[in-house]
């Protein structure tokens, strides 16, 4: 099916986000577009500034432990209770990656912003948090609205260069179908690209629907997309197919060490069968 | 039902125990993720509320009503809609300060930890936080975090209708004293004594000449905690669930 002339293959999808690019990827109780993460490892990708929203998981991992990732904007990095990422772990204490530590609802007002249009937000709290010591783009001013003495954050509109995302369908049309996790819908607002895969492409239109309406990415905002059944796997895609747990607690385990991570990356990654 | 009928109560179900009394009268309490002995505790305190309490456990389908994205919890604290949620730390000071970022010289943290998560925000906003850490050692409560990712207290300036209401660990329970800016101790565990916790804290608190030792949950509410609610959890905490009460998802 067409789906608005928008339908690539995998490899042509991951080859639109450039070295260099500034990549948002959502949390992994989101949509994981898993098998385009693992495209976009082996297209040799370089350089990148990862934006997970707001946390970032084993997608995020398998890319530092690949060499792709240059810096990292979260709010955390964990992999849940498979404990904390080891390749992230590693690379920042080698120095390898620059880590800009983040608050969630940073994130999440950085992206809004993005969407409005507007270069900041005002956020209440984090004063007096270290994490505002280290971040020199984030100011702090008084509420001009106010007059007391009234101190407020701002943080700069966070527009990533590409939003990569996994739905459940795209319609004929192309437009993508996140249900409740909205979130999806706030990344694709706010970046200038959104790459997506589907689980499916069905040959109806969503937004004819008003409860498929209520959780549908227009395809206005949607660059490409690729038909990917699975494409979630092993993190899962709620609703559709569970994590695969034993694979998560192997990945856990054998990336501890860096060449435990390329043996891993040559099987899970590379398809290479071990000699 | 008499205490031997239902068995010896754990470590675990005293801290459920006391943090579920912290949420009574509440309206609306939030848990983040990573959270079972708070997430419990949320659902057994609704439970007893008789359905007064609403509780929004992320990383549940079925304990989460929040409709708008990632967002929404955020957007809802700062709106004053959430009066509790639960915060741990890898180090957490005498002053309230919490680290959930690592050891060491920041950046190049010799220890990693996850990250600050919704910490800088929330604690400023939602009244009452209930800071939880099971292990109760010098090496986590510590009398200067290494980094601050969410701070104690704030100047007088400083818009912050919420922060720090109490913490619950593996030995008893501290509240905050927001005037005096440090820890008190309210009770210790059954089992423990106060200066087993002076011994195991590495800030300096407050220490009433006696201690009332933590109360547990009646035998209505650890009957309702073992079954209905150890079901309810495991939909979100299957492991947790299974370590602690043998149960599966219902």
């Amino acid at each position: 099916m067409q789906a608005g002339n928008l339908v690539v293959d995998l490899e042509e999808l991951v080859s639109r986000i450039p070295d260099g690019a500034s990549l948002a990827i959502p949390a992994e109780y989101s949509g994981c577009a898993a098998a385009a993460v693992r495209a976009l490892i082996r297209r040799g990708c370089r350089d990148l500034h990862l934006i997970p929203v707001p946390t970032g998981g084993f997608m995020a991992d398998w890319l530092i432990g690949a060499g792709c990732v240059s810096s990292v904007e979260a709010a955390a990095m964990t992999l849940g209770e498979h404990g904390t990422p080891p390749r992230f772990s590693a690379a920042i204490r080698e120095g390898r990656i620059r880590m800009k530590d983040s608050t969630c609802p940073a994130i999440h007002a950085g992206l809004q912003a993005a969407e409005k249009g507007i270069p900041f937000i005002p956020l209440r709290g984090i004063l007096g948090s270290d994490l505002l010591r280290y971040r020199s783009d984030w100011k702090v001013i008084n509420n001009p609205f106010s007059e007391h003495d009234d101190p407020i954050v701002l943080v700069p509109a966070i527009r990533p260069d590409v939003a990569l995302i996994h739905a459940r369908a795209a319609d004929r049309h192309g437009n993508v179908w996140v249900g409740v996790r909205r979130e999806m819908m706030l990344m694709a607002h706010a970046a200038q690209a959104t790459l997506v895969t589907v689980e499916r492409i069905e040959d109806t239109d969503f937004l004819t629907d008003d409860a498929m309406a209520a959780g549908t990415i227009p395809a206005l905002y949607i660059s490409a997309l690729s038909v990917v059944p699975g494409g979630a796997r092993p993190i899962g895609l709620a609703g559709s197919y569970p994590a695969d747990g034993a694979e998560l607690a192997e990945y856990a385990k054998v990336a501890k060490t860096e060449e435990g991570f390329r043996r891993w990356a040559d099987r899970a990654i590379y398809g290479k069968v071990p000699a | 039902m008499s205490s031997v009928e239902m068995g010896d109560v754990s470590r675990t179900e005293i801290m459920i125990g006391a943090i579920t009394r912290m949420l009574q009268g509440l309206r609306h309490v939030a848990v983040g993720n990573s959270s079972p002995i708070p997430g419990s505790a949320a659902l057994l305190a609704r439970a007893l509320s008789g359905g007064t309490l609403r509780v929004s456990l992320l990383g549940s389908r079925k304990h989460n009503a929040f409709t708008d994205g990632g967002r929404e919890l955020f957007d809802c604290a700062a709106q004053g809609r959430i009066d509790a949620f639960f915060l741990s730390g890898g180090q957490i000071d005498g002053a309230g300060n919490i680290n959930l970022v690592g050891l060491g010289d920041y950046p190049q943290s010799h220890v990693r930890f996850p990250g600050s998560f919704g910490s800088a925000y929330l604690y400023h906003l939602v009244p009452r936080v209930i800071l939880f850490r099971e292990e109760h050692s010098p090496r986590t409560l510590v009398p200067k975090v290494d980094f601050i990712s969410a701070a104690g207290t704030s100047p007088e300036n400083v818009y912050r209708p919420g922060g720090p209401y109490a913490l619950v660990t593996g030995l008893c329970v501290f509240r905050f004293d927001r005037q005096q800016k440090q820890f008190r101790l309210e009770s210790t565990h059954p089992g423990v004594s106060a200066q087993d916790v002076k011994k195991a804290t590495g800030f300096n608190y407050i220490a009433p000449e006696i201690t009332p030792v933590t109360e547990p949950l009646d035998d209505n509410a650890l009957r309702l905690l073992r079954t209905e609610i150890a079901h309810q959890i495991a939909e979100t905490y299957p492991g947790f669930a299974a370590r602690n009460w043998g149960v599966g998802q219902s």
